[in-house]
């Protein structure tokens, strides 16, 4: 599984309350996410994100287990997100719903292309690859099938 | 020789497992998207409903038709569908999972960071997201990488101005936010064997604040009498020699009164270097420090004065409120000079009542004080409830005095 996009870098411990605020999560509204997406950091970042890769210092998606916030990253057009660790649930929650992480510390400018394989373990910018560790089996299996709720649907 | 973590997943760290869990939970803010999903997945039935439960404790009553509307579809689903439905004033499902529900060696997975909590219990307990619940629900199992444990070792007695929040704090602070990323938090030593279980729950409630995927404590005869109380047969926990990848000793008469700075939980400092600094609100309650012993302890130290800026004390479950009710500690408490909410998380998350303004500080027992948790521009001090009751009284952070 390959992908690329335009790097968009930001900092440590990005909680995620940060990526989606808790006054946005009484919808069933993904373009509210999507749209609300940093907006207590930056509200000139949601329309950037856009085949994004996010390149984050670490323990991204720290906090509150808000599925809402690997949601919002995805809808607004998040393609992956490279950090040197992640918050568990967080890691859990992007796998499930289909947004592929990659745990790596990579510093690059903004706007650079990122490029990355899951399968094999690597990312890559600027000609430097460095080797990750890669996803399990079964995140794998997770994200090719779309997400966990595709992968149940053809499963049972 | 395993840790609490390996013999109750039955595995080594570092392996994947997959497991049947015990319980499973979601509140209303979760169990939304949680049912959102297993529709999604084709609606194809309920693994075990007397394991699954569904409480609502988040926006509790509803604030607005929008949530009400949310909350209406999932109360109706959960009332013909599971055995246990909390609906709103039970409480928070954490608190309402200590209750009696949770037993030691069970796996816990509750659809909120802080399903923590019931590693007290020496339960692995600990949070997922709502797919991942969707698939429990239908599958009644869930896979777990087996986590390393970090041993923290308590020795010594608690100061009497200290309580089990500045043990949580100073652990938080040594580890960092991210301290305990992927891995189990195991409490020991003989300071344990003096905390009450409430102690404890306070202990595993922050354990997730360093990243930790569990906190938890060998299940001992305090666990067990606790139990008995709610009718709950269990049996203790020997602990075995095991290995921690990182240990962390705490003396407890070193553990002082401590404040986390807003916007970092692991960012601590004694109430003493704080004293004087103006708040607008003192907020008592939540998953952290919402239970009986705290509001008693509050109460105790409020009694027959009048709080000097707006309080807000919200009980943890309805029995915490009806015990506060029966005991007077509520009379105290009303006395003082403070509101009342209704049993749940409150102004905790930030999406309804107690809600901050802009430039506004609040002195909160919660466990997060994240950049605009609790209302945008708003800053949130963490600290324990004696801190709260104290700070309540003067209108200006506090350190406690001895009771
Ligand atoms: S009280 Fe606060 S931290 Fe606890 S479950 Fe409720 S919102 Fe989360």
């Amino acid at each position: 599984m390959r992908g690329a996009g335009h790097a968009v870098s930001l900092g440590a411990d990005i909680d995620t309350d940060v990526v989606i605020a808790g006054r946005y999560l009484r919808t069933k509204d993904r373009s509210i996410w999507a749209a609300r997406v940093f907006e207590d950091l930056d509200p000139a970042l949601a329309p950037r994100l856009s085949g994004a890769v996010i390149v984050a210092g670490r323990n991204f998606g720290c906090g509150s287990s808000r599925e809402q916030a690997a949601i919002a990253l995805k809808g607004a057009g998040v393609v992956a997100v490279v950090a040197p660790s992640f918050a568990r649930i967080f890691f859990r929650n992007a796998i499930n719903i289909g947004l592929p992480l990659i745990e790596a510390d990579l510093k690059c400018p903004d706007g650079t292309m990122v490029r990355f394989d899951l399968e094999s373990g690597w990312v890559e910018t600027g000609g430097i690859r460095l080797t990750v560790r890669p996803l399990s089996p079964r995140m794998l299996d997770i994200l090719r099938a779309g997400g966990l709720v595709e992968y149940w649907k053809v499963k049972l | 020789m395993s840790t609490l973590s390996e013999r109750i997943l039955g595995a080594p760290a570092g392996e994947y497992v997959d497991r049947n869990v015990d319980r499973a939970y979601v509140h209303d803010g979760t169990g939304v998207l949680t049912l959102e999903a297993w529709k999604n997945m084709g609606s194809k039935g309920l693994c075990d409903p007397s394991r699954l439960s569904v409480l609502f404790d988040h926006i509790v009553p509803a604030n607005n038709s929008t949530t009400a509307t949310l909350q209406h579809e999932l109360r109706e689903f959960a009332k013909s569908s599971f055995l246990h439905f909390f609906d709103i004033g039970e409480g928070i499902c954490h608190q309402c999972m200590s209750e009696g529900v949770v037993r030691p060696g069970e796996v816990v997975v509750g659809a909120d960071s802080h399903s923590c909590t019931l590693g007290a219990f020496g339960a692995f307990a600990t949070g997922v997201g709502a797919t991942d619940m969707a698939a429990i629900w239908l599958t009644g199992e869930t896979w777990f990488r087996v986590p390393e444990s970090i041993g923290i070792r308590l020795d010594g007695n608690l100061s009497d101005a200290a309580e089990a929040k500045d043990i949580a704090l100073t652990y938080v602070s040594r580890l960092g936010m991210d301290g305990g990323s992927y891995k189990a938090l195991e409490f020991t030593g003989n300071g344990i064997r003096r905390l009450t279980m409430d102690d404890r729950l306070v202990l595993c409630n922050l354990a997730v604040e360093t990243g930790a995927k569990a906190g938890m404590l060998y299940a001992d005869s305090i666990t067990t009498d606790y139990l008995a109380r709610y009718g709950q047969s269990a049996e203790p926990q020997v602990q075995e020699p095991c290995r921690y990848v990182q240990e962390l000793a705490i003396d407890l008469a070193d553990v002082v009164p401590l404040v986390a700075v807003p916007p970092r939980v692991d960012t601590v400092k004694p109430v003493h270097d704080l004293a004087g600094l103006p708040v607008d609100q003192v907020f008592v309650g939540t998953c952290t420090n919402g239970r009986y012993s705290d509001l008693a302890r509050f109460a105790r130290a409020v009694k027959g004065n009048r709080v000097a800026v707006r309080t807000i004390v919200v009980p943890a479950s309805r029995q915490v409120l009806w015990e506060a009710a029966k005991t007077g500690v509520l009379t105290d408490i009303i006395e003082a000079g403070c509101t009342i909410g209704t049993p749940g998380c409150g102004p905790c998350l930030g999406a309804h009542m107690g809600v901050l303004g802009e430039g506004e500080v609040c002195l909160s027992t919660a466990n997060r004080n994240f950049k605009n948790r609790m209302g945008v521009g708003g800053e949130i001090y963490l600290a324990s409830v004696a801190t709260a009751a104290a700070t309540a009284l003067e209108g200006e952070i506090t350190e406690p005095g001895v009771p």
